[in-house]
């Protein structure tokens, strides 16, 4: 069983039908990537994952989605308790307009978390996590908004990580980003996937073949295809897989 | 949609026959030479091999710079891997051919050892074998290549066969045994000549089908 299971989800926004029944299962600490044209309802399939489409109005879901096996569309789940296990991280990086320590420190002030020791050693070993902290040590009190676009992506990373999630969505997480930042995303998401599960969306198709295990390939609201990576880019079961990933069409 | 990369992939295709037809012809006159004991094919074959290896440093070229410039994937991508591999075969029969050709000026400057028959017909299976082989990639016909995979031994059978009566001519005559010994690699290498035919139809089927038939066991 995945940490993340979807059964027959339908996702509509009004009469708009963005999911069709979809079905699909998500290794934990694995990198899974959704690929597909724009408008193939990969970004929301992966909002659906920690609820985010919820704050649009008139979306109606039907079907399953568990995490841990629990069904989060329950009316009794607790959406605070939700994101914390599953974090996201989105196009542009976001960081609120505070200083980096503030930045990581959020989340726990939100969720009365006090720890023992101070927020310094959670700070630290945040920032170690997704290689910021050699950088920034000596600037923690600087506003965020100062960083470097890569910089303030990791630190968006960084601020999910003391909450302890289960889960990273990722967004098209370096579609604001110029190659060589790009790549040190990439490298710091093959570290994370020992600690976390990545599920990442994606234009980028080379991206989605570097990092990935696990790839799904969705065109008009369904999951045409969803595999193992290397058999999905070497040799796709599904024609209008083979077709969008050889640029024939999208 | 079109593509650009379909001209591409199409002139790939074009330079793989053009040296596909070289190394037919290299194959053919290198037996020719030898059947009708003509010295004047074996300078031929030297000029297609010329050739051959020149298309196979041009066409290792062109997959490389689709591979790099395209980042190609799924079918484009086991196109390109097939092409890269297939030329490789393709060289290598060229060398066979040469190497034909090595045993045979040996084997003219003596009077035939015996009527050749068995050596014709490996030459021609394996010839037939080659450009099935090819048809199979050009037509992505993966029946074609299973059959031309399913004849490598016939060919192999027949070598063996030539084997056990050159083997007859040797141990009753001392002197028969150069020229025994020089046919026995003629026949092997037209044998290895059919183990290229037969890769190229197993990359085919990967290429169509993305599954590795390569030893099943």
């Amino acid at each position: 069983m995945g940490i993340i299971e979807a059964k027959d989800l339908n996702l509509f926004y009004g009469n708009f039908q963005a999911l069709r029944r979809v079905n699909l299962s998500i290794e934990e600490k694995k990198i899974t990537a959704l690929i597909g044209p724009s408008g193939c309802g990969k970004s929301t399939l992966l909002r659906t994952f920690n609820r985010m489409n919820d704050l649009i109005e008139g979306v109606v879901i039907t079907g399953k989605l568990l995490i841990d096996e629990e069904d989060i569309y329950h009316p009794k789940t607790n959406l605070t308790k939700l994101r914390k296990k599953v974090g996201m991280v989105f196009q542009r990086p976001n960081p609120f307009p505070f200083s980096t320590f503030e930045n990581i420190v959020f989340g726990m002030r939100i969720h009365q978390i006090q720890p023992d020791n101070g927020f310094g050693p959670i700070v630290e070993s945040c920032l170690k996590e997704v290689l910021l902290w050699d950088e920034l040590k000596d600037k923690l009190h600087t506003l965020a908004l100062k960083l470097s676009l890569e910089q303030q992506q990791r630190l968006c990373i960084a601020r999910l990580l003391p909450l302890k999630p289960e889960i990273l969505l990722m967004d098209e997480p370096c579609s604001a980003l110029d190659p060589v930042s790009t790549q040190r995303i990439e490298e710091l998401m093959q570290g994370l996937k020992k600690e976390y599960t990545i599920v990442i969306v994606t234009h980028n198709m080379q991206q989605a073949a570097r990092v990935s295990e696990e790839t799904g390939f969705m065109l008009l609201g369904e999951l045409v295809e969803f595999g193992q990576t290397e058999k999905i880019f070497t040799a796709p079961d599904d024609k209008k897989t083979e077709d969008y990933i050889t640029g024939k069409f999208g | 949609m079109k593509r650009h990369f379909d001209v591409e992939l199409r002139e790939l295709k074009k330079r793989i026959l053009e040296m596909d037809s070289l190394v037919e012809v290299a194959i053919d006159y290198s037996i020719k030479a030898l059947t009708d004991r003509d010295e004047k094919l074996i300078l031929e074959v030297t000029k297609k091999e010329e050739g051959i290896n020149k298309a196979h440093i041009e066409i290792d070229e062109i997959c490389l710079r689709l591979l790099a410039l395209r980042q190609p994937m799924a079918a484009d991508l086991r196109f390109i891997a097939a092409a890269l591999k297939i030329n490789s075969e393709l060289e290598r029969m060229g060398d066979l051919a040469v190497n034909i050709t090595d045993a045979t000026v040996e084997l003219l400057k003596e009077p035939p050892l015996k009527p050749l028959m068995d050596i014709p017909k490996m030459s021609s299976l394996s010839r037939q074998m080659t450009k099935d082989a090819l048809d199979a990639f050009i037509n992505r016909d993966v029946e074609l290549a299973k059959n031309v995979i399913s004849r490598d031994d016939e060919v192999d059978n027949l070598k063996d066969q030539l084997f056990r009566e050159l083997l007859t001519y040797m141990m009753s005559d001392p002197k028969a045994i150069k020229r025994a010994l020089e046919l026995i690699l003629v026949s092997r290498h037209l044998e290895r000549i059919g183990d290229h035919a037969t890769n190229i139809a197993e990359d085919v089927v990967f290429m169509v089908l993305g599954e590795d038939i390569r030893h099943p066991n």
